[in-house]
């Protein structure tokens, strides 16, 4: 967004010439966005539209659809519709959605961040670490530690048995499980990191006030923090989605979709149909339907913003309240 | 020394042929040969004839690079990264080792080229058994692949577990059931030993089909197992397919075979050539006529008096009937991109690797049967492995995999009946059902045949 910052003697003129004056004026301002919008047409846009496309042919990797793709138009979509494990795969995919990032992640994130503002520095600073250790690691890394934890004969069964338990297996038995706890493992460091920030934005003074007129904590939580960090709420929700909605790395290395496809989410379900069957028109249809479902999450949670005014102007810089001294501040 | 001899040989056919094609290799300018080929730590015998082949090849021709590019991953990760490589002219490999079953559909897609200019005036294809020829056809006739060494797949047994279970060695069993009886002699005698396992479910991918599945379908009905090739047909609706998922489904559920969660890891191989044999832990399995090369010295699991402790003998057919066994047989071979610059150089690279040298070792040291009559035939090839002899022997009836373009998928739609099976999720007649379900969507209802 840029805002127009324009002398008032500019604005009151009246119509006339000055219109296609004040046309290209704009226009030269929007010249310095041309570089970005090109690059974001070529490498977002481009590769957009060629998914929707290539979900039209009968591409694929060996056979005569290598050599001269069709255009199919949608039977690659009316078999993705008709085929029994789409269904399937849909529901792993918002389960380890919801279950891994709205819920797992994005709670866990939150409330670590609000111990964060009570805890001592030292233990504040050995809990980031620990949080955020798991969120740096190459996913690869991140996958064989999970896998190594989890399977048959694991750290996690290793440690129940130290205690006198059988572990199952879990990878075999409860993949959905695994799969869904090793990314809360991984990915909560993000949600914390994004409500640490947004907390020590919220003026201390508010919550106060809230706590003279009687507020217990819960409600100086819900009804005064929460509102003014919805903001940070629904975009760290938005990426956090679409990060899980296209998690593949993690659930390849843990399970690889498996035991047969009790663990194939779509990404895992379209790298096997467009990589080890080398139906690439297939595979790309089921990635054209990921991108609309991660549209729909996105424009949810854009109208969740918008649903109430936030108490102050959305736009434009907040007045920046002057801190009170805290004590101890070394 | 031989090599020096065929290196004579190899460069004065070179000149011929560099003589007789119409441009293409020039000896001025430098050129670079790019070779794309499978290593992994349990397979480094390519690596290391690759490695001497272009030792060979650049100190005959100065002006060449031969640039090795090994891809490591196992053999569906190969494939697609190779398939992906040879897309386009830039990225294609000159020379690439590539899976027989892979071969048509990859002709199809234009990645193959087609040999045959070549092979008239090379003198060793003569040398070739039909079958080998066979492997790199396309429907045209013409020949795009030349194979390496061929495989076949049969019953290894632990003599000293049958012993013990007081079943008489060598053993042989005739049916199916046979295999049965066997194992529950071995399940009361000896309650820790796997008795007799096979591969089930997607995750050993086509080595469930190849080592399990195919020698089970393949012993049923008339043989015909997946296709028929007469009409030119996919098989579904037979009782065959459900009686060999019968069959696995009883390995499986009386606890013969090693656990579903067990047979569903990609490794399970590695536990049971590598873990369970050595250890006198399993009583038999399928696997390929390439398992010595896992146990000799210098492969993954070297265990020193394999060959006393271990017996190989035919898949029996379901109840005994003609021809009496059953295998798979597959390979791999050596192919040229469509798209490379440099035929004749390439061509001449694939000899090199294929000459009676080089398939010799190549043969010998990963334990396949020699597709060449005068390697088939060298007393040092014979005596390399001590199953010779039995792996070779049911090549009479061993069949090969309908592999056209939708073979992978048909595979795994096989594959996934038989996981099915073993977890418990499905009946073998549901599992059958759904399996022609997925043959119909895959190639069109009219191109099945029910049997």
């Amino acid at each position: 967004m840029t805002t127009e910052i324009a002398p008032a003697a500019l604005t009151s003129r009246g119509r006339g010439p000055g219109d296609s004056r004040r046309r290209m004026r704009s226009l030269l301002r929007a010249l310095p966005l041309l570089p970005s919008v090109l690059l974001l047409l070529a490498f977002l846009a481009g590769p957009v539209i060629w998914a929707f496309y290539g979900s039209l042919t009968n591409a694929a990797l060996t056979g005569p659809g290598a050599l001269s793709p069709d255009f199919v138009g949608l039977d690659n979509f009316v078999r993705l519709f008709t085929d029994p494990t789409f269904p399937k795969s849909l529901l792993l995919t918002v389960v380890f959605v919801v279950a891994s990032a709205i819920v797992g992640q994005n709670v866990l994130g939150m409330w670590i961040a609000v111990l964060q503002l009570r805890a001592n520095r030292v233990v504040s600073a050995i809990t980031s670490t620990l949080v955020v250790a798991a969120w740096v690691l190459p996913e690869i890394v991140a996958g064989f530690i999970c896998y190594a934890y989890f399977s048959k004969d694991g750290t996690l069964n290793q440690i129940l048995a130290g205690l006198g338990l059988t572990g199952p297996n879990w990878l075999y038995s409860y993949p959905m499980l695994a799969i869904i706890l090793a990314n809360i493992w991984r990915g909560t460091a993000f949600s914390m990191m994004i409500y640490q920030a947004a907390l020590n934005d919220v003026p201390p003074e508010i919550t106060e006030a809230a706590m003279i007129d009687g507020a217990s904590g819960s409600q100086r939580f819900f009804l005064v923090t929460l509102p003014m960090i919805r903001t940070s709420v629904s975009t760290n929700l938005m990426l956090i989605t679409l990060q899980t909605l296209a998690a593949f790395t993690l659930i390849w290395v843990m399970t690889a979709g498996g035991p047969g496809d009790d663990s194939s989410t779509l990404p895992v379900l379209a790298y096997r149909e467009a990589f080890q069957f080398g139906d690439i028109g297939y595979g790309t249809a089921i990635a054209a339907v990921m991108i609309v479902i991660g549209a729909v999450f996105s424009i949810f949670y854009v109208a969740l913003l918008r649903e109430r005014p936030t108490p102050k102007p959305a736009e434009g810089p907040r007045p920046r309240h002057p801190a009170p001294e805290r004590e101890a501040a070394s | 020394m031989r090599i020096a001899s065929i290196a004579m040989v190899a460069a004065s056919a070179a000149l011929v042929l560099g003589a007789c094609s119409g441009g293409g290799s020039s000896n001025d300018g430098a050129k670079t040969l790019k070779i794309t080929y499978e290593k992994s730590d349990s397979f480094t015998v390519m690596d290391t004839l690759m490695k001497k082949v272009k030792t060979e090849f650049e100190a005959k021709h100065k002006n060449v690079t031969v640039d090795l590019q090994p891809i490591t991953a196992d053999d569906t990760d190969y494939s697609t990264k190779l398939a992906l490589s040879l897309r386009a002219a830039s990225t294609a490999p000159d020379v690439f080792y590539e899976d027989t079953f892979r071969v048509k559909g990859d002709i199809e897609a234009g990645y193959l080229y087609k040999l045959d200019d070549h092979l008239s005036s090379w003198s060793d294809w003569s040398q070739y058994i039909d079958s080998a020829k066979a492997a790199g056809q396309g429907d045209d006739g013409g020949h795009y692949a030349i194979p390496l060494g061929a495989d076949t797949r049969v019953i290894w047994y632990s003599k000293p577990v049958l012993k013990a279970a007081g079943i008489s060695v060598p053993w042989a069993p005739k049916t199916w059931q046979d295999i049965l009886d066997a194992a529950a002699k071995i399940k009361a005698a000896e309650p820790d030993v796997v008795p007799f396992t096979m591969y089930a479910g997607t995750g050993t991918g086509e080595g469930t089909v190849m080592q399990s599945f195919y020698e089970l379908l393949y012993g049923t009905g008339d043989g015909q197992g997946l296709y028929d090739a007469d009409s030119g047909k996919w098989i579904v609706g037979s009782q065959g397919f459900v009686d060999s998922l019968k069959f696995l489904q009883t390995l499986y559920e009386k606890k013969y075979a090693v656990t579903p969660a067990e047979a569903l890891d990609a490794n399970v191989w590695k536990t049971v050539v590598g873990d369970l044999f050595p250890k006198d832990k399993v009583g038999g399995t399928v696997e390929g006529s390439y398992a010595p090369s896992f146990w000799e010295d210098g492969g993954p699991y070297p265990w020193a008096d394999y060959a006393e402790k271990v017996g190989a003998t035919p898949f029996p057919t379901q109840n005994g009937q003609a021809p009496g066994g059953v295998s798979m047989s597959g390979g791999w071979t050596l192919a040229m991109s469509a798209k490379t610059k440099n035929a004749d150089l390439a061509f001449e690279f694939m000899t090199t690797a294929l000459n009676r040298e080089n398939a010799l070792w190549y043969d010998t040291t990963n334990a396949k049967i020699a597709v060449r009559k005068d390697v088939a035939s060298d007393p040092s090839y014979l005596k390399a492995n001590p199953f010779m002899k039995e792996v070779s022997d049911v090549l009479e009836f061993s069949h090969y995999r309908p592999a056209n373009g939708v073979y992978p998928k048909i595979s795994s739609a096989a594959q996934e009946a038989t996981g099915d099976v073993i977890t418990g999720k499905k009946t073998p007649q549901q599992a059958a059902a759904d399996y022609d379900a997925a043959v119909k969507q895959i190639v069109g209802a009219d191109k099945t045949i029910a049997k």
